[in-house]
Order: C-alpha cells, then sequence, then structure tokens
C-alpha cells in the first residue's frame, strides 16, 4: 500500500483543479495565484477576461437598442431574447460569487454532476425571479426610486450572504469533524486490522451518530475498505445528522444554497427590467430577464460541471489508496466549506463585491 | 500540505480585488482649470450615464412635466451621486510628476442634468492645493470596473488659461476606436503601471506636460 509519488502528485494536481475552478470564478487573477510572477503583465490575464467582458458589454450594450427597437417592432422581441441569452452566457463566464459558492458546494458535498446542473439551473432561474421580483413590486406596484430598489437589493444580498456563511459553517462542521477523526484514526496503526473489522463498522457506522463521541475506538478502522465503496458515506459516520448530509434530501440542502445564491439579483437584469418599463414593455423585459437567466445557468452549468468532474477525479485517484487519499478528499471537501464561509464573510463586509449598484 | 497550500492560496485570491462587469457607462468630457499663475486648480467633469443607467437612475422621481426633470427635481439625486462617489475617489487620480496629489471634496455647485433621456452629471473637483506640473498625469477609470468610462468622441478634454507652452494630450485605454485630434493611444514610458490595480489599465488619461 505504498502512496506512488506519481499518484500523489497526480491527485495533488486534481485537487488543485478543483480548487482553481472554484477559485478562478471569484477573481480575474487565474495567472497569479500559481506563480510568483506578479510583475507578468496583466494584458494576459486581461486577454480572456478582458475579452469576455468585452462580449459582454458588446451584448449589454446592445440591448438598450433592442428594447427600444422592440418597443416598435415585434420581431426585435426576439432579437432582444437572443441577445439577451448571449449576454446571460458572458454575464456568468466572468468572475462572481454565484458560481464559486454552487461550485464549492458540489465540491464539499460530493454531488452528483446531474444535480450539480439542476442547481445551477435552478439558481440561476432564482436569480432571474428575484430580479423580476424586486422591479415588479417596488418600480411597477410603488412607482419607487432607484434608490429604493438599490436598499432592497442590499437587504437581499445581506440575508443571502447571511445565508452563504451559514451553509459554509454546517458543511465546515461536518466535513471539518470527519477530516480531523479520519487524521487522528491515522495514528494508531491497525491497518492490518482494517479488515477484520471492517464489518464490525459498518454498525457504528449506522448508529454511529450517538456515540460518536465515545466510539472512537472501533470506527476508526475500517476506512480503507469502506471507503471504497462509497467514499463519502465514511466521513458522515461522524456527523450529527448523516440523513441529511447526503442521498435522499439533497434537494432540500441544496435548495438552501439556490436561494442563498439567487437572492442576489444580477444587477444588469434589474437595470434591464427598469428600462424596459419606462419603454412601456415591462413584459419584454421579463422575458429577457428569463433569456439572460437560461444563458447564465447554462455557464454557471458548465463551470459546476468541471469542478464536479475535477472532484471526482481527485475522488477516484484516492479510491484506489486508502488512508492518505481519503485524507486529501477530506481535506478537499473541508477546504471547499472553508472557501462558501470565507466567500459569504468577505461579500457580507463587502471585502469582495460581487456587483454593485452604483450611485444611487 | 495539499491544504496549506489550498488555504494559501484562497488567501491570495481573496486578497486581490474582486472583479465584475460593467453596469453603467459614462462618456466623459473634463475641463481643465487654472489659475492666472499657471497652477492647476481643478477638474471639471461632465459625466453623461448611458439611457439605461439614466431610466434606471430616474425611476420614480417626481417631476411636474413627464419625462422631463429639472435641475431642481434632480439635485437629490446629484447630492446622492456625489457623496456616494466619495468612497470611490470620484474615480480620478492626479499624478503630478510622478507623485500622487490628493484631490479635495467637489465644489458645492455640482448639478444633473436630463436631456435626451440622458442624464449628466456635472462637478468640479477641485486639488487641495493648486500645483504647476511639468508632467500632469490624470487618470479616470473605476479600478474594480463596475463603471465603464470613455472621452466623449468630440471635445473629451477642453482646459482654460492654460499655460503657455504646455501640451494637452488624452490615452484611451484598449484599442483607439476613435483617433480625433490629440488623442494618443501610448502610455508613456516613464509611466510604470504594473503595481497599479488591474483596472488601471482601462483608465483614460489626461496628459499635460509642460516645458
Amino acid at each position: 500500500m505504498k502512496w506512488s509519488a506519481g499518484r500523489s502528485w497526480l491527485l495533488a494536481f486534481a485537487c488543485l483543479a478543483v480548487c482553481g475552478i472554484v477559485l478562478s470564478l471569484a477573481d480575474h487573477a487565474l495567472a497569479q495565484p500559481f506563480g510568483m510572477s506578479r510583475q507578468a503583465p496583466p494584458v494576459e490575464v486581461g486577454g480572456f477576461t478582458g475579452w469576455i467582458l468585452a462580449k459582454q458589454a458588446e451584448f449589454y450594450r446592445m440591448l438598450s437598442g433592442t428594447i427600444r427597437a422592440a418597443k416598435v417592432d415585434g420581431s426585435a422581441a426576439y432579437t432582444l431574447l437572443g441577445i439577451s441569452f448571449l449576454y446571460g452566457i458572458f454575464h456568468a463566464a466572468g468572475p462572481g460569487h454565484g458560481k464559486a459558492v454552487i461550485s464549492s458546494y458540489l465540491v464539499a458535498n460530493d454531488e452528483t454532476w446531474r444535480r450539480g446542473v439542476f442547481l445551477s439551473f435552478a439558481s440561476a432561474i432564482f436569480q432571474a425571479l428575484t430580479a423580476i421580483a424586486i422591479v415588479a413590486v417596488a418600480a411597477v406596484l410603488l412607482n419607487a426610486t432607484a434608490k429604493t430598489m438599490g436598499d432592497t437589493v442590499r437587504v437581499a444580498e445581506i440575508v443571502g450572504y447571511a445565508l452563504i456563511i451559514l451553509i459554509g459553517l454546517r458543511l465546515f462542521w461536518v466535513k471539518g469533524r470527519a477530516l480531523i477523526s479520519l487524521l487522528r484514526a491515522k495514528e494508531p496503526a491497525h491497518r492490518d486490522h482494517a479488515h477484520a473489522h471492517h464489518h464490525h463498522g459498518h454498525e457504528h457506522h449506522h448508529h454511529g451518530h450517538e456515540h460518536h463521541h465515545h466510539a472512537h475506538a472501533h470506527h476508526h478502522h475500517h476506512h480503507d475498505e469502506n471507503c471504497e465503496h462509497d467514499a463519502s458515506a465514511w466521513g458522515h459516520a461522524h456527523a450529527p445528522e448523516p440523513a441529511e448530509l447526503k442521498g435522499a434530501h439533497w434537494l432540500r440542502r441544496g435548495l438552501a444554497a439556490v436561494v442563498a445564491v439567487g437572492l442576489r439579483p444580477c444587477s444588469g437584469a434589474i437595470i434591464v427590467l427598469v428600462f424596459a418599463l419606462a419603454q412601456g414593455i415591462f413584459w419584454i423585459g421579463v422575458a429577457a430577464t428569463f433569456a439572460m437567466g437560461l444563458g447564465t445557468a447554462i455557464t454557471v452549468a458548465a463551470i459546476a460541471s468541471l469542478a464536479v468532474g475535477a472532484r471526482s477525479f481527485a475522488g477516484r485517484l484516492a479510491k484506489g489508496k486508502a488512508g492518505k487519499g481519503l485524507i486529501v478528499v477530506r481535506g478537499l471537501e473541508t477546504a471547499a466549506a472553508l472557501v462558501i464561509i470565507l466567500f459569504g464573510v468577505l461579500l457580507l463586509t463587502g471585502y469582495i463585491v460581487s456587483e454593485r449598484l452604483v450611485g444611487v | 500540505m495539499i491544504r496549506t497550500g489550498f488555504l494559501a492560496f484562497v488567501l491570495a485570491l481573496c486578497a486581490a480585488p474582486a472583479f465584475a462587469h460593467p453596469h453603467v457607462w459614462i462618456t466623459m468630457r473634463s475641463d481643465l482649470v487654472y489659475a492666472a499663475d499657471g497652477s492647476i486648480t481643478g477638474i471639471r467633469q461632465h459625466w453623461a450615464f448611458d439611457d439605461m443607467f439614466s431610466a434606471f437612475a430616474t425611476q420614480g422621481l417626481e417631476s411636474k412635466e413627464k419625462g422631463k426633470f429639472t435641475r431642481e427635481e434632480l439635485q437629490p439625486l446629484a447630492k446622492v451621486n456625489v457623496e456616494s462617489l466619495k468612497e470611490y475617489d470620484y474615480f480620478t487620480f492626479a499624478t503630478v510628476d510622478g507623485k500622487k496629489v490628493p484631490l479635495g471634496e467637489p465644489l458645492p455647485d455640482y448639478w444633473l442634468d436630463y436631456a435626451d433621456s440622458i442624464l449628466t452629471l456635472n462637478f468640479t473637483l477641485p486639488f487641495k492645493t493648486p500645483v504647476k506640473a511639468r508632467s500632469l498625469n490624470i487618470d479616470i477609470y473605476d479600478p474594480t470596473i463596475f463603471i465603464d468610462f470613455e472621452f466623449a468622441k468630440e471635445k473629451p478634454v477642453t482646459w482654460e488659461n492654460p499655460p503657455p507652452g504646455c501640451k494637452l494630450q488624452i490615452a484611451l485605454p484598449r484599442e483607439m476606436t476613435y483617433a480625433e485630434g490629440k488623442a494618443l493611444s501610448e502610455i508613456p514610458a516613464d509611466q510604470p503601471n504594473l503595481t497599479m490595480q488591474w483596472g488601471a489599465q482601462f483608465a483614460n488619461k489626461i496628459l499635460v506636460n509642460c516645458p
């Protein structure tokens, strides 16, 4: 059971890939953390991000003309939907908290690709709905000012960011404890016993959560085998409520992430909606917002899939080699949970700003 | 070890300013204001917002005549605009002979006007102390790119009572899309901007060189 150097490098690489995917979404500085090459010309970074930015700006600026056109010419509405969709795709490709949180969430929870795609779509659509709801109530019904809308967004934002922190804390609690007990278990070298205790371990596994404070003695033994059956199940033996962490309730759990991410509406969507309202074609604005949401969903789903893929690659590599590999995977999950917390805190304190409604 | 690396990685990323995407476009004109002795006293700015943001910002504002806003009706909004710009240093950064110099708060005569569905913010940003500069560099940009600034095509920069012999140039970010008049696309070599924030490459620069 020697942990081959090649394999561990590969695993390290896979982990880095996960982190990279998750984190690069949060910032433009793709190249920065890898090299100490801070003096590398920012043009390189600006090249790709700059391109996305330019495309997005291009589509966004086309929106205003198309909305004006849609006012007099119904067929322009279709063009508007197309442009909104493309804007959504590029908008989401730029860094933003939604993708980062969703991806980290998927990594930490070891969710499947399918669930990842579903959650990505759900969060993007929810986000579109938030924007529509805010403008519909504030501007259409109450004729409120931009400032009022900005304040409303701010409240939604604070709740959303707080929710992100809570989700992160919960994941961190669960995954961190799994990691700690895994690290502790490593100390007594009981590797040879692992096989014998396997079934025994399983029993603890089932009623583990009542016993977890004093059950160390046995249930640390079985990880060698058990993790090959299901890399995730093991960690949950220590979880406060195993049933909630994996399986049947994934949707309910996932909804928290969806709401947390979707509560912060896209500023662009709000501005487009208000602009459409000013032109007297609010409903066309609503349709455009959904088209944007669809575009956003596709990009977020693609990025989330990458994260899930890299995560499961890391998981598979780790599976082959027990012990260390599992620690790395648990470490990765814990770190992903930490990223979520960090994001929430930084967003909440305004240290990083996902979006901004300026000067109103 | 991987975890430690990961954390370092996270922190490194978060230490960089988050960058986003513009939702506001500003087409600007600037006037450089000089005193009789040849020192620059301030920058008068005229920022025209794009039509979508103009519609957004005026949403729900009361006006006597529908679709039109007087200067008085817009004054409360102008106040909010100017006050919230303080946090961002009015997106205006001045360098005199290679040294950053602080700018003061806008003079109280700022105002907004609204014409052809476009909202324009007008304000004068004074130098804390008027300076005579051999080389003056004014950057106007949003480091986080929430706002996209661009010079107006016509008369992007004017000046009042300039000292004799000085040369005025503007440098545009990215490629030059319009090259009228005194536009210059190169950032001068004596202006190392690698240490600046990333958004600086999107800066619009006003350069004045005097003998």
